[in-house]
């Protein structure tokens, strides 16, 4: 009897911190279709598109169009070398090398440097160099401290718990460096690799510490929303967080579908 | 190479003196010893230690506890990973949006007050709620658990159901197993948690900024206020400070706990 309540007890706390993890995003999921004249609470003054509508008017909330576009790019190449050094390294880590130690040292370090020290210094840097801040150069290496360490670790992982047993056999056969690799390695690490995608993908597309004193004149989306918790009082801000929550959900649910699909 | 210059850079820019319209290269030990010296500092850090020590309470016990369940409640292998997944996927979306959700929730007119109100259970509405050290803290709690969840439910997988079944069939009860067992083989992974929500909490300065309303401070606030006044050698002075206690922090925790043997 006392386990039974207990089990139930648990279960019951498991779904109210579910609920706590996405109870305020569907509040703002749901005001964001406030009628013309509703505020930024409930009670919801009729449902409309309305504050979808204003968001695309860029000049009433600045520019959300080139933000979104210049967050999208600048995911898409961050994920696009978090997933290329981390494969390699991976690799290369699966052998003792010299300065192996001091490599995986400067990783986890990365990882727990506060934010903002990040920004600060490569903002700095660029200062001293006398070269300009833009968010594809030093945003871009900004943002690679972060999603960096979070694709190698996986890749160790992963690594870890590869037999190399397969790749011997590969070898016997005659397979060359580069076939046991492509044929052999790769389809088997796949799923993982989508995951790392994943990681580097979503971290840069919402990362704004980091990008705050590096990424130049012009916004990313992170940085756009921030600026406009302080100036924007209407409904519009939940618009633009339903809609960059959806696109997340998208592109997350998208990537689990491949490695379900990969992993076959 | 973005790292280790960047800090480089930080550590040699917080000696150079600087006044109101340039900085200046130099050797000066002047933004230390206004930092140190200055009775601001010290509070800000405080406020920031015990935002920390809070944050860092409260993610430890329900997020040990959300692993826990995860664990050992949920008997099917398909829920577990689904329900994990579940847990993980905002840490997938935005950090800001999951902030400016909880403004409808906690306002002067939101849900909360609104339904509580309507219950009786008070007459006026609560002011403490939103842009309070309480929202503040809310936030953390909202945003950093699923640091802690991560890493305990992977370290928590790995025990041996065997040495469980042993305690049992031992006589141990339920709390003796969690407490004589559990909660020490589940150590590495509470570190390794501890040193995220440290960290996060430490170095934050949006969530602050946005949840307080203005009415509270952090270390991180502080580096980007003076960031904002173009003052970057007493801004660098602070975050290697700050830089010195996060890693004093986590040399303090890794001194407790081996957490190598986790990797």
């Amino acid at each position: 009897m006392g386990a039974q309540l207990r089990r139930w007890a648990l279960l019951g706390f498991l779904g109210l911190f579910i609920l706590f993890l996405y109870g305020p995003t569907l509040t703002i999921l749901i005001l964001s279709f406030q009628g013309p004249d509703g505020g930024l609470t409930f009670p919801m003054n009729g449902v409309s598109l309305h504050w979808f509508a204003r968001l695309f008017q860029a000049q009433a909330v600045g520019d959300f169009g080139g933000s979104m576009l210049r967050s999208l790019t600048l995911a898409t190449l961050v994920m696009a070398a978090t997933v290329v050094v981390s494969l390699a390294a991976g690799m290369a880590f699966r052998r003792r090398f010299r300065g192996a130690n001091a490599l995986f040292t400067l990783t986890v370090t990365s990882l727990i440097i506060p934010s903002i020290l990040v920004s600060l210094g490569v903002g700095l840097l660029y200062n001293l160099a006398g070269w300009d801040t833009d968010w594809y150069s030093s945003a871009f290496g900004a943002q690679l401290t972060w999603t960096l360490p979070f694709g190698l670790l996986i890749m160790f992982a992963v690594f870890n718990r590869f037999n190399p047993a397969w790749e011997e056999a590969a070898r016997d056969q005659g397979a060359t460096p580069w076939q046991s690799f492509r044929h052999v390695v790769l389809p088997i690490i796949a799923p993982s690799v989508v995951g790392v995608a994943l990681f580097g993908f979503t971290l840069s597309y919402d990362e704004y510490a980091r990008t705050l004193l590096t990424a130049g004149s012009d916004n990313t989306l992170p940085l756009e929303i921030i600026g406009m918790t302080t100036s924007v009082t209407t409904p519009v801000l939940y618009a633009l967080g339903t809609l960059t929550t959806v696109f997340s959900a998208v592109v997350i649910a998208g990537a689990l579908c491949a490695m379900r699909l990969l992993k076959r | 190479m973005f790292l280790l210059l960047p800090m480089v850079a930080l550590v040699v820019v917080s000696f150079f003196d600087y006044d109101s319209v340039q900085i200046i290269p130099g050797f000066v030990l002047t933004n230390y010893t206004d930092v140190l010296g200055s009775s601001v500092t010290w509070r800000t850090y405080l406020n920031t230690i015990r935002f920390t020590a809070l944050v860092w309470a409260f993610t430890t016990v329900i997020g040990f506890a959300v692993a826990y369940i995860l664990t050992f409640e949920i008997r099917s292998r398909t829920t577990q990973m689904v329900l994990f997944l579940v847990c993980t996927i905002p840490f997938l979306t935005s950090n800001m949006i999951r902030m400016i959700s909880w403004i409808p929730f906690l306002g002067r007119e939101g849900l909360l007050n609104t339904a509580l109100l309507r219950t009786g259970l008070i007459h006026q509405p609560l002011e403490f709620l939103l842009f309070s050290d309480f929202a503040v803290v809310l936030a953390y709690v909202h945003l950093f658990t699923l640091f802690m969840v991560t890493p305990v439910f992977n370290t928590m997988m790995r025990i041996d159901r065997r040495l469980i079944e042993a305690a049992v069939d031992g006589g141990a009860s339920w709390w003796q197993v969690l407490s004589q067992v559990i909660i020490p083989l589940s150590k590495p992974g509470l570190a390794i948690g501890s040193i995220f929500v440290v960290t996060l909490t430490m170095g934050d300065f949006v969530t602050v900024r946005l949840m307080s309303g203005g009415q509270s401070a952090s270390v991180g606030l502080m580096i980007s206020n003076q960031i904002a006044l173009l003052q970057y050698p007493a801004a660098c002075a602070n975050a290697v400070v700050l830089l010195l206690v996060v890693l004093l922090m986590i040399a303090a925790i890794l001194r407790i706990v081996d957490i190598r043997k986790e990797l």
